[in-house]
């Protein structure tokens, strides 16, 4: 009985406690930098795709809201043809970010993804891509990887060794 | 004016005010419940948020207003009004000030008890109809739940019928005029209050509805205006007995400077808030504990709040 009373009164007192609840749409909460939100694909600092349309992101995604076809351009860079990512189904879980390898798929601080047309929730390449480098700015996939593209061929990347003549190993 | 004229007048007031609170009630109890645990609640309708409830009324008609196929039909319609009717109908014996009482009944309490009798039908009619598990289970505490408090809340009430000496509502606030009841009958208000909490059905006595174990007990089947009217009745309760506790207990409309009605309004105003804090502050208990509460406590204190009274009343040779 006075447990019960006293609860009533601990709970009468919280009128004087200030209230914990942030006022969304005037104030603004506050997202960390890593915090997954609106998916982007980011450029390498020479301003071109960093996709190289491997799949792994599609793969990955536990819902299966990717999806891409690979093409490749005049210089032997791999790319989207398209891509695209149904955000009514996304579930902003990072996987797609943690496969990629190159650090072209991004989730971003931004959660403000409202519409009244479910079909405006599909974002197509155009949508997606931006013009930054997002959150690995001096990263550079196709000049560390030893991949050979037009002009740069195996050996001439960063920080890797001339691939061995065979011959000279030759008894 | 004519009396008749007046009368009709009287009643639609009275139940245009009884209808409106109790819909604002919806608005008041979200507030203060966010209030008393430091949130806001609704606050975007309007000022202060209290177009919410028109904005939830505008919804809740829009939503399908969906029979299950199982269920028999015409209970199942009929069973959200009868819950309306009884409160409705027991408003009429309620006295707000000495002119505004739709009737004038020496039986008026015996009336009140009466139609809370009936509104349990409502619950079970609508639980059994649903033909669903979780409605029968949520049907069947309430039905077993409002009959065994029923029985104390009467015996309760017997210590203010006794020293008021009539069963009428005037009778009784015009006996309080030197000293309100709920000081010689403090026992008796307390069996009251506990008795009426389980009457409405609303927490810590909510068992029929029981969200976290039954889905939502009783109207689980129910969408639209019809769960809208057990909703509304719900809070045409809590304002009923709040008003009841006022009247029996409290001295009515009875206060010094302020008109009567503003008296009353504040009174029932108070006991509404108290409810709402009952809601936020107390855990749910178990149903064996509840019913071993009724009959194992309340029910000997209120015989013996019955006979101590009985017998004062007599030494006092009255
Ligand atoms: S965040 Fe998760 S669900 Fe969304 S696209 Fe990436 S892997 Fe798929
Ligand atoms: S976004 Fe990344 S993981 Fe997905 S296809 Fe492009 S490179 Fe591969």
């Amino acid at each position: 009985m006075w447990s019960i009373i006293r609860s009533l009164w601990l709970v009468l007192l919280h009128m004087f406690w200030p209230r914990f609840t942030v006022q969304y749409p005037d104030q603004k909460p506050y997202l960390a930098p890593r915090y997954r939100g609106r998916i982007i694909l980011s450029r390498d600092p020479d301003g071109e795709e960093r996709c190289v349309a491997c799949y792994l992101c599609a793969v990955a995604c536990p819902v299966d809201c990717i999806s891409l076809q690979a093409t490749e351009d005049p210089h032997g860079r791999r790319y989207p043809e398209w891509f695209r990512i149904n955000f009514s189904r996304c579930i902003f879980c990072g996987l797609c970010e943690e496969a990629c390898p190159t650090y072209a798929i991004q989730l971003t601080p931004d959660i403000e993804l409202g519409e009244y047309n479910r079909q405006n929730l599909v974002y197509e390449k155009e949508n997606l891509l931006i013009g930054g480098t997002g959150k690995y700015p001096g990263y550079n996939f196709w000049r560390v990887a030893g991949v050979q593209i037009e002009d740069k061929d195996k050996g001439q990347s960063e920080r890797e060794a001339p691939p061995a003549d065979l011959r000279t190993l030759l008894p | 004016m004519n009396p008749t004229l007046l009368k009709i007048v009287v009643i639609l007031v009275i139940l245009l005010v009884v209808l409106n609170v109790s819909a604002l009630l919806i608005w008041l109890e979200r507030r203060l419940l966010a209030l008393w645990q430091d949130r806001y609640g609704p606050n975007r309708v309007g000022p202060f948020g209290l177009l919410q409830v028109v904005a939830d009324m505008i919804k809740i008609f829009f939503k399908e207003d969906w029979i299950p196929p199982f269920a028999d039909k015409w209970v199942f319609v009929f069973a959200p009004a009868i819950i309306m009717i009884t409160v409705l109908l027991t408003f009429a014996v309620i006295p707000f000030t000495p002119l505004f009482q739709i009737t004038e009944t020496n039986i008026a309490l015996l009336f009140f008890l009466g139609m809370s009798s009936l509104g349990v039908y409502s619950i079970v009619l609508a639980a059994w109809a649903s033909n669903n598990k979780y409605s029968l289970l949520g049907g069947m505490r309430a039905a077993s739940q409002m009959l065994s408090y029923e029985v104390f809340m009467g015996l309760s009430m017997m210590g203010t019928v006794m020293l008021a000496g009539s069963f009428s509502l005037r009778r009784i606030v015009e006996a309080q005029q030197h000293i309100w009841f709920v000081i010689p009958q403090f026992l008796g208000f307390v069996l009251f209050l506990i008795a009426g909490i389980a009457e409405t059905r609303r927490l810590p006595f909510d068992l029929p509805e029981a969200e976290s174990e039954l889905v939502a007990g009783f109207h689980s089947e129910y969408s639209g205006m019809k769960f809208g009217m057990f909703f509304v009745g719900e809070y045409l309760g809590v304002v009923l007995i709040s008003a009841l506790i006022s009247v029996l207990f409290f001295g009515g409309w009875l206060g010094p400077v302020l008109p009567p009605v503003v008296w009353i309004v504040l009174k029932t105003l108070f006991f509404i808030c108290f409810f709402i804090l009952l809601r936020a502050a107390m855990p749910r208990p178990r149903f064996d504990q509840l019913m071993s509460w009724g009959w194992k406590w309340l029910l000997p204190l209120s015989l013996a709040n019955l006979a101590i009274t009985g017998a004062v009343v007599l030494a006092r040779g009255r």
